[in-house]
């Protein structure tokens, strides 16, 4: 579905992300970890648009109306057209419409919205107020799923930090997403939420066909959610496949605690 | 009875200098209150307005540009369609730059342009102004001609209220919203936020570029003095700050208010203050006099030691800008976002259910 070829990014004289490839398949719940500063979250903010990178390719397929898959590179598209090629992503921290109620947060995401024109929300109000009863059913339906309806009316600046990780969630519902990453959903969250959480996942990853890409360092999260696992160290892919495997590779232990220093002293 | 009829007038101005703040406000609540857009050259705006319906409806003179005697509503009309591409484009220049930023980018565009209409004297008579800028209804008997002229400005204070109030409540108000609240997730919600920050900093302008065209029909005359910041810009953004911003009643009521309180310290000024006072208060008068602009500082002089004073008129201008801040300080340490604050409504979709169930019960 998404496949990175040699994609590097350079922070000044830093290099982020060294000629990174890797794929992520169709359907699946891939798991991405590494140490900090592995260039995780700088590899997202590619794929989702918020960083342009300095050389390589991010090449996406996707299915046309038609049913025809076609291929392209899409590095360097700003964040828009990604999320309209159907990529959403959440934040580490999350970023609520604090001002926002928590319904008008998930209200404002959907696409289409006539409103969003000055000239349709004047002269066209019927239409306008169609499609907003649309999106607020939709809006309504994603609460229900996250089990924060008792918060809908609520200022999301007033939300606790847990129902802020469910509301970057609820974001990604709010469209016809095709690929989902999520940048540490479980990062500040409680064991309880954090296994309803994952069911979550699983849930929108079976009943609605999302693919994910999950970036976490709550292990046991990964292992009972992701496969494959993909693990990264200073800006490249250490190695990949089944969590178990994963686990018993020693290279990736080395990098979890400072193994590479040793082999680049 | 000629007393009262006096009071009368001042009231009837009162509304309308109110009015045209309070057009200025809801301009600057579009790009402030609504969209978090930091625009500091409220006058800029203002000035464009200002000077393009003056020129265009003024009659021919040999010391500026004009003689194009169009009738007021097609001058103003042409002054808010100019400002467009130049809203445009210190738009596109200045709008991805952050709040600060764009505030101080904003205030010197705003010099920028008091500049140039203050220099280039073919087209504007510098610093005298364009005088014999027709005002509606002149030839009408007082004080049916000053009636007239408030209920004009009331009424597109009115028209635009809905039409920015019906905006609000759309969804362009929520994206809006959201992408003043939190930029990066309004992008990741796919919106082209860059697109609609130019479009709310325009439309804003826009606004602002009324208000200054009605502000020289109404005082017959324009000079780059009306475009000075302190008048033009920050009385404005104290007016939509006390009032409320992000609440279009709010900048109505704020503009309201706070014209209210300055025009009336001019008159109240030797009232509450005994002229003895005016020793006390000279010194700080002389020292207002090195920041604030001539324009509002009468020549300071010195109270003569045996005759007494100079006039009050000169402390006024200083004791308004007094009164001003302390009025901002009362209303924000009262209310902490404005007398009337932003208010969130669900949706447009629970008027229509309200509506909707009005309709499915009423024949039953």
């Amino acid at each position: 579905m998404l496949r990175l070829e040699d994609l590097t990014k350079n922070f000044g004289g830093v290099l982020a992300v060294d000629g990174c490839n890797l794929e992520i398949e169709e359907g699946k719940i891939t798991g991405l970890i590494g140490p900090n500063g592995a260039g995780k979250t700088t590899i997202f903010n590619m794929i989702a648009g918020a960083l342009r990178p300095t050389s390589g390719k991010i090449l996406y397929t996707s299915r046309g109306e038609d049913g025809k898959e076609s291929t392209v590179d899409i590095s360097g598209l700003p964040t828009h057209e990604m999320f309209h090629r159907g990529i959403v992503r959440t934040f580490q921290i999350p970023h609520e419409f604090g001002a926002l109620t928590v319904l008008e947060n998930l209200m404002v995401v959907p696409a289409e919205q006539h409103g969003e024109s000055l000239y349709q929300s004047w002269f066209h109000r019927k239409k306008v107020i169609d499609r907003e009863r649309e999106v607020r059913r939709m809006a309504e339906d994603a609460l229900e799923f996250l089990s924060l309806t008792h918060v809908r009316d609520e200022l999301a600046q007033n939300l606790s930090g847990g129902q802020k990780k469910l509301l970057e969630l609820g974001r990604t519902m709010m469209t016809d997403a095709k690929l989902v990453l999520l940048d540490e959903p479980g990062a500040g969250v409680n064991p309880t939420l954090l296994r309803k959480l994952a069911d979550m996942i699983r849930r929108l990853n079976k009943e609605r066909g999302y693919t994910f890409c999950i970036i976490e360092h709550d292990m046991d999260m990964i292992a009972s959610l992701c496969d494959p696992v993909i693990v990264l160290a200073e800006g490249k892919v250490l190695t990949q496949g089944h969590m178990k495997d994963v686990r018993r590779d020693e290279r990736v232990l080395d990098a979890y605690l400072g193994g590479g220093e040793e082999e680049a002293a | 009875m000629e007393q009262l009829y006096g009071y009368f007038l001042y009231s009837l101005s009162l509304l309308t200098f109110g009015g045209i703040y309070a057009i200025l406000c809801l301009g600057l609540n579009i790009q402030w209150g609504f969209t978090g857009l930091f625009n500091a050259g409220v006058a800029g705006f203002f000035a464009i307005g200002a000077y393009v319906s003056a020129i265009l409806t003024a009659p021919e003179s040999p010391r500026h540009l004009g003689g194009y005697d169009l009738p007021i509503p097609v001058g103003v009309f042409i002054a808010m369609v100019v400002c467009v591409p130049v809203a445009w484009a210190i738009g596109r220049v200045c709008i991805r730059l952050r709040s600060d930023y764009l505030a101080i980018a904003t205030l010197g565009i705003a010099e920028i342009i008091r500049l140039v209409f203050k220099n280039e004297l073919w087209a504007t008579n510098g610093a005298r102004g364009v005088s014999f800028v027709p005002k509606p209804f002149e030839a009408w008997d007082s004080p049916w001609d000053q009636i007239a002229m408030a209920l004009v400005v009331l009424v597109i204070v009115a028209l635009l209220y809905i039409a920015i109030e019906l905006a609000r409540t759309s969804p362009w108000g929520r994206l809006m919203a959201a992408i003043r609240e939190d930029e990066p997730a309004a992008l990741a919600a796919g919106k082209n936020v860059e697109r609609f920050r130019l479009e709310a900093f325009v439309i804003g302008a826009v606004v602002m570029a009324l208000g200054g065209a009605m502000m020289a029909h109404y005082i017959k005359f324009v000079d780059p003095k009306m475009a000075e910041p302190l008048k033009a810009t920050f009385l404005v953004w104290v007016m939509l700050i006390a009032g409320g911003s992000g609440n279009n009643k709010g900048a109505i009521l704020g503009a309201m208010l706070l014209w209210f309180i300055w025009s009336i310290t001019e008159t109240i000024a030797p009232i509450i203050i005994p002229d003895s006072f005016a020793h006390v208060v000279y010194p700080f008068h002389l020292v207002a006099s090195w920041f604030l602009p001539e324009a509002w500082m009468a020549t300071p002089i010195a109270p003569d030691p045996v005759t007494g004073l100079d006039s009050w008129d000169s402390k006024a201008p200083f004791l308004r800008v007094f009164l001003i801040g302390l009025a901002l300080q009362i209303v924000l340490q009262k209310f902490s976002s404005g007398i009337l604050p932003e208010q969130r409504l669900q949706s447009l979709a629970d008027t229509d259910d309200a509506s909707a169930r009005a309709a499915r019960s009423s024949p039953s």
